[in-house]
């Protein structure tokens, strides 16, 4: 339970009847405790969790600076920060915003451009961040907000042995019609074994991000660049369609309720001979334990009328625009995205849980191939190919390749997938689906005109 | 998590009124003096009381009458009973109320009912009591996100969970647990987690009861039905209120299920979800509040309501006998 203090009235104190959430900034003001500290509040993934502890032994020691960190998940600090950052209250320097943020974070004024110190600092070598990368992290002012930490796409996950049992042959680019073939052919193939998994679960970070890539390749949108919603379009409704069909003929049982977790599950255990996700995910299809270690074959996202569809996410470090101490935040932050570092994860934690997805110079590591060498080329492609400012075949209002970058989409993105959702649970008809969703993206639409 | 606002008075007992003040005499000075030399040790513990359950509603009372988003601080403003007006028309809102209502309802009826049988079962003496009681109690002492995500994977994931692998096992079909009955999947996992609590206080019921009473009635050739109906019954009655209460205070309350489980999909989201997404998703701090504050005043009218209804009946069962 954070402290309350009374700190004039812009202090958020939100008591909630929801699970009773007593939010409230901890108001410790910040930047007292001498020059040689920096505050980093966090998403409490994997990656972060080894940098906390790589940290001190190695940062600290090398600078002088000590570093608190603070955890959450992923709701949580993206609240926290917004509360920070929008108060310009300094009580962190540095937080993990991710390229959905950045945009109208830096719009806002919350953000510290860091193009200057990138320059200066030759060691951290700006050009070796992968392009796609640095442009997700560019505002529409030009400048850079922030040094990505690890990053990811999506591709095409399938089992090689089983497709080969039945003769197939997975083209070097798919389209998504090729896909949906083979997944009839290989349903079914093996007990209790579907054709492919794909995400149903409600949420704007789940089920909805693979779907949008559907959509851009389909030729589809959520916005025009005039900001007119176009979810009951005829290609929006194409692609939707042929998502949902896919799923309920050829996907997991119970995908209403599937999301990242659940299909990651139902590859392990060989429930499902494809799947369509993060490039993220090879890494625990890879891990040592896994029961399908080498068994699975990687090509890059399904696409139609586009020539790459795979999305584009990072988590990146921000600084806070007030912060008093943005030189040694910039350490921190060189420090912790730099090649270095990749080197120290690989040798205390082994080559698996290195931080890829924002430097060329992790795919021509030749420890790191040796470990990710199945997956690492495909998602270095993948992550290359992604357009976030020209994922489909229509200009948009926007940056973003599986979101539409303004602060309304997670809650619009939220609803719009739970009326789908419905849809892969049989209880409604695409149609009325995104009927509802048509009404729900226009009166967000309105906003922008 | 503790819930700031369930501090507010929901007992069913209309406030005393305030007793005719007697007549003051010159003592009555020294008296109060003491009377507060008595009282001033508890002030800080009052006064802390009062800082960490009422002040936050209060706050929440009055950011319930901004338009404020987090994501822009800039378009903060006053608004009236708008976000109110909103909150009553909106269309999501409105029927994760009657999903609340429902959820509430079922989870909390089934839960008395078979902790009632239960209770009864245990209140009987056979070897190994001591085992089956811990045993039964296990449900209530799970953590509710972990029993979440273990009726999600472990038991009802059509691909990997125990019930269609069991239904696999022996030929039956393969149902969909979540996707063809969402809302009653998540209250057949809230019933398994609340009907251990129910068990427990009515076994606390059952074990006061005046024993001499019943053999009374036996002797005068009551049989157990009559015994249970006249007897045991009227005893259990503040039992059952004491256990339907807290129940639905906090079954209103459950966020964990409908999160982990269908996150608010299919017509599941009760009022806790959907204030969660509304203040986390959509950043609408002011909406959030005043969702909040309605389901409290919501809880307060129900659960008072629910206990005058609760008593009359047993008022009437207790003069009818």
């Amino acid at each position: 339970m954070p402290v309350l203090t009374l700190r004039a009235a812009r202090i958020p104190v939100v008591a909630l009847t929801a699970g009773a959430l007593l939010t409230g900034c901890a108001g410790m003001g910040g930047g007292s405790s001498g020059d040689k500290t920096i505050r980093v509040l966090m998403v409490n993934n994997p990656q972060m969790v080894d940098l906390q502890k790589l940290t001190k032994k190695y940062f600290t020691k090398e600078t002088g600076i000590t570093v608190k960190f603070t955890m959450m998940p992923e709701n949580e600090v993206r609240d926290k920060i917004s509360q920070d950052f929008a108060n310009q209250a300094r009580q962190y320097d540095v937080a993990t915003i991710s390229n959905f943020e950045v945009p109208f974070y830096a719009k806002n004024g919350w953000l510290m451009p860091l193009d200057g110190y990138a320059a200066k600092d030759k060691a951290f070598d700006q050009k070796d961040v992968l392009p796609s990368m640095r442009q997700s992290l560019t505002a529409e002012d030009g400048k850079l907000y922030a040094e990505p930490f690890y990053g990811e796409s999506s591709f095409l996950m399938y089992r090689k042995d089983v497709l080969a049992e039945k003769h197939l042959k997975m083209p070097e680019r798919p389209t998504w019609q090729q896909v949906a073939d083979i997944a009839a052919k290989v349903d079914g193939s093996r007990k209790g074994m579907n054709g492919i998994c794909l995400r149903g679960l409600p949420g704007w970070g789940e089920l909805m991000a693979p779907l949008t890539t559907v959509v851009n390749t389909f030729g589809g949108t959520w916005f025009t660049k005039d900001w007119k919603a176009q979810l009951d379009s005829p290609e929006f409704t194409k692609a939707t369609k042929f998502y949902v069909d896919l799923v309920r003929k050829h996907g997991e049982a119970g995908a209403a309720q599937s999301g990242f977790a659940e299909c990651l599950n139902n590859l392990t255990q060989g429930k499902s001979a494809m799947w369509y996700d993060a490039t993220s995910a090879a890494g625990s299809l890879e891990a040592a334990k896994s029961p399908v270690k080498g068994k699975i074959g990687y090509v890059q996202a399904p696409v139609e009328k586009t020539d790459s569809s795979g999305w584009l996410y990072t988590w990146a470090w921000g600084v806070q625009k007030a912060s008093r101490h943005p030189d040694n935040a910039w350490k921190f932050i060189s420090w912790a995205s730099s090649k270095k570092y990749e080197d120290l994860v690989g040798k205390n934690f082994g080559w698996a849980n290195v931080p890829a997805g924002k430097r060329s110079s992790t795919y021509s590591n030749p420890d790191y191939r040796d470990t990710a060498g199945s997956f690492s080329e495909e998602t270095r492609k993948a992550i290359l190919s992604a357009k976030p400012r020209d994922p489909g075949v229509q200009p948009r209002p926007t940056i973003g390749i599986q979101f539409v970058d303004i602060p309304e989409f997670a809650d619009l993105g939220t609803k719009v997938a739970q009326e789908i959702s419905a849809a892969i649970a049989g209880k409604q008809s695409v149609e009325s689906a995104l009927k509802k969703s048509q009404q729900l993206a226009e009166k967000v639409g309105e906003e922008y005109r | 998590m503790s819930n700031p606002t369930t501090a507010v008075s929901v007992s069913g007992e209309r406030p005393p009124t305030a007793a005719p003040t007697p007549a003051r005499r010159p003592v009555a000075q020294r008296n109060r003096a003491r009377e507060w030399a008595t009282r001033a040790p508890l002030l800080p513990a009052l006064i802390f009381l009062i800082v960490v359950t009422q002040l936050p509603f209060v706050a929440t009372l009055v950011i319930s009458l901004f338009d404020w988003n987090s994501f822009r601080p800039d378009r903060r403003a006053f608004a009236g009973l708008e976000n109110y007006k909103t909150v009553l028309s909106d269309e999501a809102l409105r029927e994760s109320i009657v999903t609340t209502v429902l959820l509430t309802a079922s989870v909390v009826i089934v839960s008395v009912v078979l902790g009632l049988l239960l209770a009864l079962l245990l209140d009987r003496k056979f070897r190994g009591r001591g085992l089956v009681r811990t045993m039964l109690i296990a449900p209530f002492l799970l953590v509710p996100v972990a029993s979440a995500l273990l009726w999600k994977h472990a038991l009802y994931n059509p691909e990997y969970g125990l019930f269609n692998g069991v239904l696999n096992w022996l030929g039956g079909p393969q149902p969909e647990w979540l996707t063809d009955t969402p809302l009653i999947a998540v209250e057949a996992s809230l019933i398994w987690q609340w009907t251990p609590f129910m068990m427990l206080i009515l076994l606390a019921g059952l074990q006061s009861r005046p024993l001499d009473m019943i053999e009374a009635a036996r002797l005068d050739g009551a049989g157990a039905w009559q015994i249970f109906r006249f007897l045991t019954l009227p005893h259990l009655r503040r039992y059952l209120e004491l256990g339907t209460l807290l129940g639905s205070i906090y079954i209103v309350q459950n966020f964990d299920a409908v999160f982990t489980m269908t996150r608010g999909g299919l017509d599941t989201a009760n009022l806790p979800y959907t204030i969660y997404e509304t203040f986390y998703n959509a950043h609408e701090y002011g909406l959030a509040s005043a969702a909040g504050v309605v389901v409290v005043i919501g809880t307060i009218i129900i659960a008072t309501f629910a206990l005058r209804v609760v008593s009359s009946l047993f008022r009437e069962e207790a003069s009818r006998a």
